[in-house]
């Protein structure tokens, strides 16, 4: 692995620039990797479509035969190594598969509960027996996951569960007591990452528990707004036994190996957000093209182009950083076992070293998809909202993700904490670009005429939303110092901030990688999307910024400030009408997703 | 026993189908298995693995270049054994089944598969030419195989129902509707495997087509629906209208 592909740091785009050849984009998928997406594809609509009704009526017997058909299949075994019987494939394939799976509404939950946060601890925390037993039953579906953090009490506030551990008399077990709540796959799992707090330890352990542990008990299925085929159950621990050797890693180290297996939840997450809102906008452009008005078909008015063409937008972006991102943690993963890291500590490593863009991802994509879902209801009209219509299941489905992975609140401080956080250790140096920033503040602005280059105009756009971070961030800092994490409107905007830009500099990047590829006809629509999006960006950035300023800044500095994020969110006038037109002809025409 | 399956590299079914310069417009087109041979593959696969061993191989063939070579993964990734690419651009019925005939003929397979036509250009002939120019039996309308241990059992759909015979090998079957109700879907073994399994590629003969396509003419957007509530109106319109009656 060259040292160029590791370009960047997690959170380092925010000060460091990349050019296009160092970033993945979808395009580049290989033979193999189409070949396990059509494969994920047909599974889903061969076998999960004509039963999602049927699993909405929380019939978990079909569940369980779905999930057992994907182990035949291989799917369930798609991260896992081939030494436990899985298929040992790299982490974008894995990514690619899950956004096919992404469009099977609940069974998607199933799988990726199962196949992330169910499997994945015992992967890179557990110890060779562990792994040993239960590994091997998890990738071919002999034995379903589930992952149990949240209590009644200890939602977001994941450290302050009240689940008790003791050890036993004898020494071979810890007894169990408490509550969780929210787990996924509960009513179809045969074992659970359980976290629970062993003796008065400050922090959580983890334990790998059986369902047939004496002592162990089910709650009754919770009835959800959506989701409905996904099994959801509370699970109690009345003094139950689990040996000894089934605590997972390091006793009071659970809450270090939760944030982990979240963060990598939250990149997945992304991916299936992908699938799901291209499954939306295939439903719409098709109901479109059939559903007559006024005598000519909806697909034909202006106000419908509008909705399908920022559908389209607004996916293409979370694709494109959401591959980008993977790709990284791909490739960090490789460089640190080539340094001769440990191949679990380094696929953990790897996750870690990008947890900012794993939250950004989790984020964006969930809003994306719920941006998706209810324009593609409006589409329908009251068809939308007929339970016979995928849409309106889709509708319901997708407004989970929002919560669920940490809220997308959470991930915001998520996404401003661990910058600070490294720029604090030094990992990085956020300061010295941020004074200069400030002095180009006071400057005299240089009106000298830049570029005309398609591509090194949007590369500058992208640099000045970064400065209007810095200055913006900066100055809260600076004003605010320890009290900064007691302003959360500032935190959630400065996060907002960094997500649009890491946004538009990926898409940017895409695009920009796109024109070597295709010629310029091909290209394009590619080109309006990021003419859109990054008009867009702008404007969000510029208001984002005045009311961040207005909320702490006084007098002259107010005045400076205001003036600068009016110069670095500047951006060229863009008819987003006509670009969003034929962005939208282009869907109508194909009639699915086909960019 | 070997099975051999024909299969061919169509656009997948959900195309729009453009032109460009009289020629079908290939940019931004999926290739999939012909739908056909995809189910006419299920069905080999399928006899294969219930065979105990006697059916020891299923290859695939395929007219076409090296651009097709994905689609042909694909079939191995079901399950096919092997694999052979007769090295040219698939012109016309008559040229691919010639071409066909001369890589295969000195390979001795029992049973050789074919779809009942592709679904580009729907010729409708590959499998029965291919038969004559081997000398050897075809059978068409194939709608259900079976394989006994020692000899296939075929169904074929006749007049208001069907008849089961057993043909002497080797044959060309021309499949249908009811060979197989899926496609199989490949599993993550079997794309693993896929890539370590050969693609014999055979230089073309160089056969001429027979056929020249002159022109392609896409059919013209279907004109509005008019709903007619009684019959005295139908009367009216196609007399007064359509002028036919
Ligand atoms: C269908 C479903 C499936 C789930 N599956 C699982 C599972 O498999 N395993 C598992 O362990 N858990 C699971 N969960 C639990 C889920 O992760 C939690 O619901 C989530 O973390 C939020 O916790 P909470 O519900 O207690 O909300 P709370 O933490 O009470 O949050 C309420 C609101 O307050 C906000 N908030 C909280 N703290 C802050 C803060 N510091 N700053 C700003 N805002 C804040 C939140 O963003 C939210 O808007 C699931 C939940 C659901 C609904």
């Amino acid at each position: 692995m060259s040292n160029n592909k590791r370009a960047l740091k997690g959170g380092e785009f925010l000060i460091k620039d990349v050019d296009y050849t160092q970033v993945f984009i979808p395009e580049e998928f290989t033979e193999e990797q189409k070949m396990i997406a059509e494969s994920c594809r047909d599974f889903i609509q061969q076998r999960v479509l004509p039963n999602v009704e049927e699993l909405d009526k929380h019939n978990l017997d079909l569940l369980i035969q779905l999930m057992k058909e994907a182990g035949e299949m291989g799917l369930l075994g798609i991260s896992v190594p081939e030494e436990y019987g899985g298929f040992g494939q790299n982490f974008v394939t894995a990514m690619r598969a899950l956004e096919e799976i992404g469009k099977g509404f609940s069974f998607a939950v199933a799988y990726a509960a199962h196949t992330g946060i169910g499997t994945l601890p015992i992967l890179y925390f557990g110890n060779q027996e562990q792994k040993q037993k239960y590994l091997p039953k998890l990738a071919t579906g002999e034995y379903i996951g589930a992952y149990a953090l949240t209590e009644p009490e200890a939602g977001s506030d994941a450290n302050a569960g009240k689940t008790k551990a003791v050890l036993s008399e004898d020494g071979k077990y810890y007894i169990l007591n408490g509550t969780k709540m929210w787990i996924t796959n509960a009513g179809i799992a045969d074992v659970f990452i359980v976290y629970a707090k062993i003796d008065d330890d400050p922090n959580l352990s983890a334990f790998i528990v059986e369902k047939n542990t004496p002592g162990f008990k089910l709650g009754q299925e919770e009835e959800k707004m959506g989701i409905r085929g996904a099994s959801t159950r509370q699970i109690f621990f009345e003094d139950a036994k689990v040996p000894v050797e089934n605590l997972l890693g390091e006793r009071n180290k659970g809450f270090k190996i939760a944030l982990y297996i979240l963060n990598l939840g939250r990149i997945k997450l992304a991916g299936a957000t992908i699938g799901a809102a291209k499954g939306a906008i295939n439903y719409s452009v098709d109901y479109a093209k059939q559903r007559k008005q006024f005598g000519t078909y909806i697909a034909n008015f202006g106000a419908i182009k509008h909705k399908l063409a920022e559908m389209v937008i607004r996916t293409f972006v979370t694709e494109s950083l959401t591959y980008r991102a993977s790709q990284n943690i791909e490739d960090e993963e490789e460089a640190l076992k080539q340094e001769g890291m440990d191949k679990d500590r380094a696929a953990i490593e790897a996750i870690r070293q990008f947890a900012i863009e794993a939250s950004i991802a989790k984020v964006f994509g969930s809003e994306a998809l719920d941006y998706v879902v209810d324009e593609a209801v409006q589409i329908h009209g009251g068809m939308g909202y007929s339970a016979e219509m995928p849409v309106e299941r889709a509708y319901r489905d997708s407004r989970i993700n929002r919560i669920f992975e940490g809220t997308n609140e959470i991930n915001r401080l998520v996404i401003v904490g661990e910058l600070l956080k490294r720029g604090m250790k030094g990992e990085y140096d956020l300061l010295t670009p941020a004074k200069e920033v400030a002095k180009e503040l006071m400057a005299i602005p240089d009106f000298g005429k830049g570029s005309e280059d398609y591509f090194e105009k949007k590369h500058k756009l992208v640099k000045n939303f970064k400065k209007a971070i810095l200055m913006v961030a900066g100055a809260a800092l600076q004003k605010f110092g320890q009290a900064f994490q007691e302003e959360e409107e500032i935190i959630m905007n400065v996060a907002d901030m960094l997500m649009l830009t890491y946004a538009t500099e990926s898409t940017l990047l895409r695009v920009e990688k796109l024109s070597k590829m295709y010629d310029p006809e091909k290209l394009a629509i590619y080109k309006d999307i990021l003419d859109v999006f990054s008009f867009d960006t702008a404007w969000k950035m510029y208001k984002i910024g005045v009311d961040t300023i207005n909320a702490f800044a006084k007098g002259d500095e107010q005045q400076a400030m205001l003036m600068g994020i009016k110069r670095f969110t500047k951006v060229d006038p863009v008819n987003t009408k006509d670009a969003r037109r034929r962005i939208a002809n282009k869907l109508i025409d194909d009639g699915f997703y086909n960019f | 026993m070997k099975i051999l399956v024909l299969i061919s590299n169509v656009p997948d079914t959900t195309t729009k189908v453009k032109f460009k310069d009289n020629k079908f417009d290939t940019t931004g087109v999926q290739w999939i298995i012909n739908p056909w041979d995809e189910l006419a593959l299920t069905r080999a696969l399928e006899l294969k693995k219930e065979s105990n061993g006697k059916i020891e191989k299923v290859a695939v063939a395929m007219v076409a270049e090296k651009s097709a070579e994905p689609t042909i993964r694909k079939a191995l990734a079901m399950g096919a054994d092997e694999a052979y690419r007769i090295d040219t651009t698939a012109k016309d019925s008559y040229s691919t089944a010639a071409e066909l005939a001369e890589a295969l003929k000195d390979k001795d397979f029992d049973l050789i598969m074919a779809g009942l036509e592709s679904s580009d250009y729907n010729g409708l002939s590959v499998g029965a030419m291919l038969a004559e120019l081997l000398g050897i039996n075809s059978v068409s309308a194939v709608s259900g195989l079976e394989f006994d241990g020692e000899k296939f059992i075929v169904k074929r759909d006749i007049e208001g129902g069907y008849e089961k015979l057993t043909v002497q090998t080797p044959f060309v079957a021309v499949v249908q509707k009811g060979i197989a109700i899926v496609p199989l879907i490949p599993n993550m073994r079997g794309i693993m495997m896929a890539k370590r399994k050969p693609i014999h590629v055979i230089p073309a003969k160089g056969v001429e087509p027979l056929i020249e396509m002159v022109e392609f003419e896409l059919p013209k957007p279907k004109p509005p629906v008019k709903l007619v509530e009684t019959a005295e109106e139908l009367i009216n319109l196609l007399h007064n209208e359509a002028k036919v009656i």
